[in-house]
């Protein structure tokens, strides 16, 4: 009797290597998680698109939280800890560490945490790809 | 220093995050482009809606 395969040869690449370095990389390095699988396109877009956004924060004199006195504060260090390296390399220089005196730095402020929570969210759909949740 | 106005800072806000929701959200390039397309437009069409809505309640 012959047998039919149940899964694609798709799927034997995908159970190869350690499951959460596209994960960890993409966390780290924005779109490198993309980079890894081979979606260069994917992967280019999402970099150019979290980095701008994390640079354009900085560049509006946008602040990097950098200790928890309240709540308030405490989710902004969980959202700007999402840029991985972006944000230990500006905070190694010392940028976003001036207050804020402006409505447009107050903008930048939250152009950084978004940057870092959107970072999150395509390290988890490199995660995604790798595991054959998605395609 | 960037100093943008404040609808150049949602138009920034919006081509960005509607990008990585696109990319992330959908499966397909068409679908993802059109997601982003609706999202960005949903962003902007709201924060133009939002301030509308505050200057009329500021009169």
């Amino acid at each position: 009797m012959s047998t039919t395969p149940n899964k694609p040869a798709a799927g034997k690449k995908s159970d190869q290597g350690f499951v959460y370095l596209p994960l960890i990389a993409g966390w780290l390095v924005p779109g490198a998680g993309h980079f890894l699988l081979g979606k260069w396109v994917r992967g280019t877009l999402l970099a150019v698109s979290i980095v701008a956004m994390f640079v354009l924060g900085l560049a509006m004199q946008g602040k990097l939280y950098t200790s928890v006195q309240d709540i308030l504060d405490m989710l902004g260090v969980a959202g700007d800890l999402g840029s991985g390296l972006l944000y230990v390399v500006s905070r190694v220089l010392g940028l976003g560490a001036q207050p804020i005196q402006t409505t447009v730095a107050d903008y930048g402020t939250k152009f950084i945490v978004v940057a870092g929570l959107l970072n999150i969210i395509a390290a988890v759909d490199a995660h995604n790809l790798r595991t054959g949740r998605k395609s | 220093m960037f100093h943008p106005s404040h609808f150049a800072a949602v138009l920034l806000f919006s081509l960005f995050a509607s990008t990585v929701f696109g990319i992330t959200m959908r499966d397909t390039p068409v679908r993802m482009f059109r997601y982003g397309a609706y999202c960005f437009l949903l962003f902007v069409g709201s924060a133009i809606v939002l301030s509308w809505v505050m200057l009329l309640i500021a009169r």
